[in-house]
């Protein structure tokens, strides 16, 4: 829709030092898919990300894969993955899959969009935290941070983000990608808004099992075992560990049916990767 | 250097900083790019940009610099179809068309891999009318239908509609595509409470505002109370209405409109309104309204319509025919169950909107987004006290409508607007407004009671209805009166209707697609198959055994004097139809897995052909001196098709071909009276006054010809080319045009259609459903439709209303629920968390007609446009009562709901 009160659209590079520019009602601009999806009455003006051509999206080394923010789904999904022993590189395909939106989003919404808008059922967000994403945060005087994906998104449409902050880089490492993984997810409809989506990831050299819940929890939700757990072991923790207050509660799902299909998921997933 | 090039020519000018392409597309005249989420999720604005398919209500216009954009203006050159856009022409892949110009340019990108799996590839893409069969078909290129018809033999094929090929290219004119020089824009200030009293509008900071025109409050509106609802009678409605009201009843009332030069400017000046509102006690729900203390929503000034203003009920009614104590005591079986139903948006493609202005000889003109100009006129009239000949209300196409545009919701501002300032107005909802502003199918809680013998005979049906009529009472009356509908399909000696409508600080419920009936035939069909089991008999057998014959009066109540007749019958066909098809694949298996239960069900109904209040429409027909016909009628098109079906009947009766005739409608100014075109009446009414007009224009015709022949009327006979005499005379149609301008006379007719008497429709749907009793999801694995719309007109088309109705029924019963929160507020007042069907979610139904031919209606027909809607929900709710043992009495049925019954049955 038209953001009537944008007064001015500056192009900016993803790579730039600083941006001292920045002041209130300003805002980055990537793929905008959800930026003009809905009102925006506080902001005045926008930074273009992609106004600048930065080169490739996707670099892939031994020690992992690097992102940039600005990399569109349809370029993370259309990128083939050399490494034959990332087995949890079919995740990508998966959380891209796990879009309310379909392929006409894709051509222009980006992964950094989607890991900072911080929905629930954000499927960037599931997919980095849970092969152990790092992200790189750039203020704008241009000081540098590394985060956990885990310990970025802090509840619905809420993340650590500071006024003007920039997410530049995601960066998944190779000991994530090499994990044995299975996903389940849910929707109120066919192709819909994640109701659930629990990731399964099992590190076959240590024995370590992760899982992660996303969309079923305002904020991604994370749990580790040095094994693959017993049922009760799985059960105990998902009841103990994750605070009751964190079942979202929205039109896609109710708290009760979320946490009911989290326990469901998670017992198939452990079944599946045993 | 050029902006960017659209359609294969560059363009100069720039777009505004924060512009999205579609609007900016619009601007350049390619009004083909549509509006209906403007956030994403539907695909209407659907554009080519660089060749990639884009969603352009969210793509910053910016980013179009440079760039090569294709909309469906630029799909092809000149006059040739694109091959896409001639399968959805071949295939009817559209109904309303407003979603076509999206579905086509999405179509065209598709990769073969993606045609593979269109539920996926499409899934960004809505239609609200078709159930998405025939959009499949479309792309994938099947087309089986009977286009050729020959003159005078064009009923029961499937005829184009007249603007198929405007349709598909995009050059169809809906309402909101039109500029006006000078046209001024309004936006409103809504309700942020349930019920408030307003005691002070600061308008200052939003009239300094540059491009601010005027600011209308209560203060400037009249003071007459309306209805919003359009029927035949405004008397059948309360007038508790005001265009701008000092309280404030549910959230997202409008209460100040911002009248600008631009869209920005007034959506500006609505941000700085300042309202000072005194809160007042609310209440959500019929229960709370009616208790004592509760706070009367309409007690000051009220109509002497509303029965009890004090306690909130609107209409209170307590209708029965027999002794009920006397039958209660013989019935070895009685049950009684409470279902309830919740609020379906109809959510039309093309918003709300109107576009007014006040012409030269100081008529005020208004094009708008109605399913009734007529009745909008003479509200328009009522409200601001002008003369009849002062007021023109008209509309072009219209972007689907289901009864929702059966309510006068943007004319009356927009012609305030244009009185106060004297110039043009636009004002258009943006899809939130759609939400929040509009009107809802009505909540209501239905108590059903059930008697019966042994031997099934049933004794007693007794239904009580609650409904909640929201903020106003705009056709909570009607509608709840339309629920005991549901009461005449079985024969029983006592029958037993109540209800009551009631006011609530919630958004107004309105007219919907089945009109209060689909709440009430949910619970009796349910509460059938409770009584079966209850009975230990089949339910389809216990259906058998108690619904009307052929050689039955429909009795809803008392059989009193009736209009209603039983013009034809078939409803034992659709029953039959349904019981076959689901026993066909009655092998079929769910997904392997143990949490998977697999069952089936149906459920039947009937409808009237015409409601009970009065319809009527005006038909002219005439011949021009190029032998070519025109028709004006006063429906409007939205989709329902029956503008194929006026030129059908008005070709059938004058021996010609449709493309011979060229049709005028939907505009007071030019056509005569028609009430509306909504409750199934398009074909019954107004096509009705079409072949009685043609039928005369015929006559006439035989008469000019047989007196310049000099022969016998009986002896002539019409074709397409003129009329001819078994002696060998003949004259051609432009030969007796000319003869008749000569002796001064015209050859034109003008008939009335009524609605009366009204005949019935029958239909049955069934389901075979997969549960999953863990998670709680429905998969239909079949659906059928059979339909009994007596003579079928159009095939293909009938078949798309019944499978649109279907989707739009599977939309109520399982994903559609508009929620509103403590507060009172819409929880989910956009596209994306309210959950229309899409691809995926809409199973192909198997439709069957049953061969009937009414008495009654035009040429055999009746009308069906709603009535496949009805037993849709009873139907799946029966189906997983079969399949999991658990009977589902609240809607809809959402996998939450589904697994909270289900998952302490199901041992894991």
């Amino acid at each position: 829709m038209d953001l009537h009160g944008i007064e001015q659209v500056l192009p900016a590079n993803l790579l730039d030092r600083n941006l001292s520019s920045w002041r209130a009602g300003d805002a980055w601009l990537g793929g905008g898919t959800w930026l003009f999806s809905t009102e925006q009455p506080a902001l005045r003006r926008l930074h273009d990300l992609m106004a600048i051509p930065i080169g490739s999206p996707i670099a892939e080394e031994d020690s992992g894969l690097t992102i940039r923010s600005t990399c569109t789904i349809a370029e993370l999904q259309q990128h083939t993955i050399a490494h034959n022993d990332w087995r949890a590189a079919s995740l990508i395909g998966k959380c891209c899959d796990s879009f309310l939106a379909g392929f006409k989003i894709w051509n222009a919404a980006t992964v950094g969009g989607n890991i900072c808008m911080s929905l629930p059922a954000g499927p960037m967000i599931a997919l980095c935290v849970a092969l152990d994403g790092t992200y790189t945060l750039r203020s704008c005087g241009g000081e540098v941070r590394k985060v956990a994906a885990l310990d970025f998104t802090i509840g619905d449409h809420d993340s650590i983000l500071a006024p003007g902050e920039l997410l530049q880089i995601i960066e998944l490492p190779a000991a994530g990608l090499r994990r044995r993984v299975t996903m389940r997810r849910f929707s109120l409809v066919k192709d819909g808004r994640s109701s659930v989506l629990v990731i399964g990831s099992h590190d076959t050299d240590t024995g370590a099992f992760a899982l992660t819940v996303t969309a079923a929890t305002s904020r991604p939700v994370q749990l580790h075992f040095d094994k693959l757990p017993e049922k009760q072991q799985l059960r105990y923790s998902l009841a103990s560990k994750i605070d009751p207050r964190l079942w979202f509660d929205d039109p896609n799902g109710t708290p009760d049916h979320r946490r009911h299909l989290t326990t469901f998921f998670a017992e198939d997933v452990i079944k599946v990767l045993s | 250097m050029a902006f960017f090039t659209l359609n294969g020519k560059e363009h100069h000018e720039q777009p505004k900083a924060g512009q999205c392409l579609r609007t900016f597309l619009r601007q350049l005249g390619c009004y083909g790019v549509k509006k209906g989420c403007d956030s994403g999720d539907c695909g209407a604005c659907t554009v080519l940009l660089n060749g990639e398919p884009i969603h352009s209500c969210i793509t910053p216009a910016v980013r179009a610099h440079g760039k090569n954009v294709i909309s469906i203006e630029g799909l092809t050159d000149g006059d040739e179809l694109h091959p896409m856009q001639q399968q959805f022409l071949e295939a009817r892949g559209f109904q309303c068309g407003f979603c076509t110009p999206g579905m086509i340019l999405t179509a065209c990108a598709l990769s073969e891999d993606q045609k593979g799996d269109l539920n996926h590839a499409m899934k960004g893409n809505l239609c609200r009318c078709t159930g998405y069969r025939a959009i499949r078909d479309a792309i994938e290129g099947r087309a089986e239908l009977s286009v050729e018809s020959q003159p005078g033999e064009c009923i029961g094929r499937d005829v184009l509609p007249p603007t198929a090929h405007s349709v598909v290219t995009g050059q169809e004119d809906f309402t909101m595509d039109a500029a006006m020089d000078g046209m001024l824009h309004l936006k409103v200030v809504r309700s942020e409470h349930a019920h408030a009293r307003i005691c002070a509008i600061n308008t200052q900071a939003a009239l300094a505002v540059p491009g601010v025109v005027t600011v209308l409050t209560w203060e400037d509106a009249p003071t007459r109370r309306f209805t919003s609802a359009i029927h035949d009678s405004h008397l059948v409605d309360p007038d508790d209405t005001l265009v701008l009201d000092q309280v404030a009843r549910f959230v997202g009332q409008r209460l100040v409109a911002v009248v600008a030069e631009t869209v920005a400017a007034a959506e500006k000046g609505c941000q700085v309104i300042e309202i000072d509102y005194e809160l007042l006690p609310m209440v959500l729900e019929p229960e709370e309204a009616m208790a004592e203390g509760a706070p009367p929503l309409h007690r000051d000034q009220p109509d002497s319509f509303i029965i009890n203003p004090g306690r909130n009920i609107l209409v209170d009614i307590d209708l029965a025919g027999g002794d009920i104590a006397a039958i209660r005591q013989q019935a070895d079986v009685l049950i009684e169950r409470t279902y309830s139903t919740h609020r379906q948006q109809a959510m039309h493609l093309e918003t709300l909107g109107s576009i007014g202005w006040i012409d030269e000889k100081g008529c005020l003109n208004i094009r708008t987004s109605s399913q009734s100009p007529f009745i909008a006129k003479q509200k328009l009239e009522f409200i601001f006290n002008l003369n009849p000949c002062n007021v023109r209300v008209f509309c072009k196409r219209i972007g689907g409508g289901f009864g929702a545009k059966q309510e006068v919701l943007t004319e009356d501002l927009v012609a305030l607007a244009c009185l106060k300032t004297g110039r043009p107005v636009s004002w258009e909802f943006t899809r939130q407004e759609n939400f929040i502003g509009a009107s809802v199918r009505h909540p209501a809680t239905i108590k059903v009671r059930l008697g019966a013998q042994k031997d099934g005979t049933l004794l007693l049906i007794e239904v009580d209805s609650t409904l909640n009529t929201g903020a106003y009472g705009n056709h909570g009356g009607e509608a709840l009166y339309a629920g005991s509908v549901a009461l005449g399909h079985y024969r029983a000696p006592v029958k037993h209707f109540s209800g009551r409508s009631v006011y609530t600080n919630t958004i107004p419920s309105g007219a919907l697609r089945g009109y209060g009936l689909p709440q009430t035939l949910f619970a009796v069909e349910s509460c059938m198959d409770e009584l079966a089991l209850e009975l230990g008999v089949k339910p389809n057998a216990l259906r058998r055994q108690n619904m009307v014959g052929a050689n039955d009066r429909i009795v809803t109540i008392s059989d009193e004097p009736s209009d209603v007749v039983m013009g034809s019958y078939g409803l034992d066909q659709c029953l039959d139809f349904v019981e076959a098809a689901l026993a066909r694949k009655a092998d079929q298996q769910g997904p392997s897995g143990q949490e998977w239960a697999v069952g089936e069900g149906l459920a039947i109904g009937y409808h009237d052909t015409v409601p009970p209040t009065e319809h009527r429409s005006t038909a002219t027909v005439l011949l021009h001196d190029d032998g070519t016909y025109c028709l004006f009628t006063g429906t409007a098109e939205f989709g329902e098709g029956t503008s194929t079906v006026h030129l059908q009947f008005a070709a059938e009766a004058l021996a010609t071909t449709p493309d011979r005739i060229k049709l005028r409608q939907s505009d007071t100014k030019i056509c005569g009276w028609d009430t509306g075109a909504f409750a199934s009446t398009g074909i019954v009414v107004a096509c009705q006054a079409t072949m009685h007009a043609a039928k005369a224009l015929r006559e006439r015709i035989l008469i000019h010809a047989a007196q310049h022949l000099g022969v016998e009327v009986e002896e002539c006979t019409l074709d397409s080319g003129g009329v001819s005499s078994s002696c060998g005379g003949k004259l051609s149609l432009i030969q007796l045009a000319e003869l008749a301008r000569h002796k001064g006379i015209k050859l034109a007719e003008k008939r009335k259609g009524y609605g009366s008497p009204v005949s019935v429709a029958f239909n049955a749907h069934g389901f075979r459903v997969a549960v999953n009793r863990i998670t709680g999801e429905i998969i239909i694995l079949q659906s059928v439709h059979a339909a009994d719309a007596g003579r079928v007109i159009n095939p293909a088309q009938f078949r798309g209303q019944i499978e649109g109705a279907v989707a739009q029924a599977i939309g109520y019963a399982m994903t559609e629920d508009l929620m509103i929160d403590r507060a009172g507020k819409v929880r989910n007042p956009d596209v994306r968390n309210y959950r229309i069907p899409s691809f995926a979610d809409c199973p192909e139904t198997e439709v069957f007609f049953a061969d009937t031919v009414d008495s009654v209606g035009p040429y055999g027909a009746k009308g069906g446009g709603e009535s496949p809607f009805n037993p849709v929900a009873p139907a799946l709710a029966n189906a997983v009562q079969n399949a999991t043992g658990v009977r589902f009495r609240h809607l809809p049925l959402t996998p939450p709901r589904i697994y909270e019954a289900l998952v302490s049955t199901f041992a894991r």
